[in-house]
């Protein structure tokens, strides 16, 4: 280690909480008891935060982005509209995220997900897990191919249904940028009546995670394509601090 | 009129919901044959270097009970503090420790397990060294935004009163908060609540 290195700054952009969901929101039934009722306590970033964890290409499988068959048997596949899901991972300052890793999940066609604690009645499907990832390539671009999710209910209000919807975890390269979201489809009735999305006060905030149908990307007689762009925190950048590589 | 700054914003973050399982670690969930094992349950090898400990503990809610549904990822500095980062200019990390890992919470009994290496001293922004210490981010149903907050060692007494992030908790009350319990040799037990009086203190990092 070198003893006379200049501690590391450049944090990133404080997180905008105007945009975010608060902790408690009363609409989504479960926050009540769930959220933190005292001030979170702020802190500039240090190594601890700014730094985050690796993950190579090598790691993936040629099937990881193909929930469309990387659970179904040899030859199927799974039941529902084909679709693709593709887009950039991006930073606050536009720039492409590359290395970007993307776990997603999401319900069957029918809205029914493969898990011990799901209670909905609609059926699974033998050739459906819902699980998928990819990394982001020099661009932040990522691409998967999947079904698209049904909706289904959930035990908040009396008659609560969920839009359909794709789950997001994303790693960028600061542990200070980890998130996890949801993507929702263009023209989904169901979307203003979330209280999930309700949670998020601002509209232009909600209008960001909803993809639109992106009809240059679709393949012809196969599957239409859906645009999500996803924005991570960005980075201060300034001579006068201690410059990182490729910043 | 002024240029405008055309910054993106961050995207909105949505709870992780009852059934991030499948898509973070769908080994433990039975969706078994996609990936060959789930990310972040191995920490550390034969060759890893440093003190080997365990790590336990539960989430609570603002009632007092267990979370069963929740899932942790902690990020931490290997045995000479260095961050197995792409970012890390200090040095070159431990090849054989990856600083990430992640655990669902039990389904019975909602208790998380990490097994990884105590870490090292990592500096402040302004050089000062921090206590030796591990970030935790925690997510579940009901958890709009992921929840980051910070383990610190009970036996690090001196270097915990000198911690310049434990010094900006103005309730000096909520730090024990913070400090894992240690329950045998390299055992540790942390537990977080998420509301009420003995609220674990969360950062906005």
């Amino acid at each position: 280690m070198k003893s006379n290195q200049k501690p590391v700054s450049g944090s990133y952009f404080p997180r905008d909480r105007v945009r975010q969901p608060d902790a408690y929101t009363p609409c989504y039934k479960t926050s009540v008891v769930r959220s933190p009722h005292k001030a979170l306590i702020s802190m500039n970033n240090t190594l601890s935060e700014i730094t985050g964890p690796v993950f190579g290409h090598s790691m993936l499988g040629d099937l990881d982005n193909d929930m469309m068959t990387n659970y179904a048997a040899p030859g199927e596949t799974a039941i529902g509209q084909r679709i693709i899901v593709h887009g950039r991972v991006l930073d606050e300052n536009g720039n492409g995220v590359p290395d970007c890793l993307l776990e997603v999940w999401q319900a069957n066609s029918g809205g029914r997900y493969r898990h011990a604690k799901e209670t909905y009645v609609a059926a699974l499907d033998a050739n459906f897990g819902g699980c998928g990832r990819c990394i982001t390539d020099d661009n932040g671009y990522y691409i998967f191919r999947t079904i698209k999710p049904g909706a289904y209910p959930w035990p908040n209000g009396p008659n609560d249904w969920r839009p359909a919807h794709i789950h997001f975890s994303l790693f960028g390269h600061a542990f200070a940028q980890r998130l996890i979201t949801q993507m929702y489809f263009e023209g989904d009735p169901m979307i203003p009546h979330c209280p999930i999305l309700r949670t998020i006060t601002d509209q232009n905030a909600i209008n960001d995670l909803i993809a639109p149908i992106d009809l240059a990307n679709t393949i012809p007689m196969d599957a239409r394509a859906y645009k999500f762009d996803i924005v991570l925190r960005g980075r201060r950048s300034t001579m006068f601090e201690n410059r990182m590589e490729g910043n | 009129m002024a240029q405008k700054l055309n910054f993106l914003k961050e995207s909105a973050s949505q709870t992780a919901g009852p059934y991030v399982h499948i898509g973070c670690v769908p080994n433990f969930c039975g969706i078994e044959g996609v990936y060959p094992e789930d990310l972040g349950s191995r920490m550390i090898n034969d060759k890893t270097e440093g003190e080997r400990i365990t790590i336990r503990g539960k989430v609570f809610d603002g009632t007092g009970t267990v979370l069963k549904d929740v899932m942790l990822e902690i990020w931490q500095a290997d045995h000479k503090g260095l961050y197995p980062a792409v970012n890390e200019f200090r040095g070159v990390a431990d090849a054989n420790f990856i600083g990430w890992g992640r655990s669902p919470g039990d389904y019975t009994s909602g208790e998380y397990v990490f097994e990884t290496i105590k870490p090292g001293i990592v500096p402040f922004i302004d050089g000062k060294p921090m206590a030796p210490h591990i970030t935790f981010w925690i997510v579940a149903r009901g958890i709009n935004i992921g929840l980051h907050t910070r383990m610190y060692f009970p036996e690090e007494k001196e270097a915990n009163a000198a911690d310049p992030v434990l010094a900006r908790i103005e309730h000096k009350v909520r730090i024990p908060t913070l400090i894992a319990e240690r329950t045998g040799d390299g055992e540790y037990t942390f537990d977080i609540v998420l509301q009420g009086d003995n609220e674990t203190v969360f950062f906005d990092i």
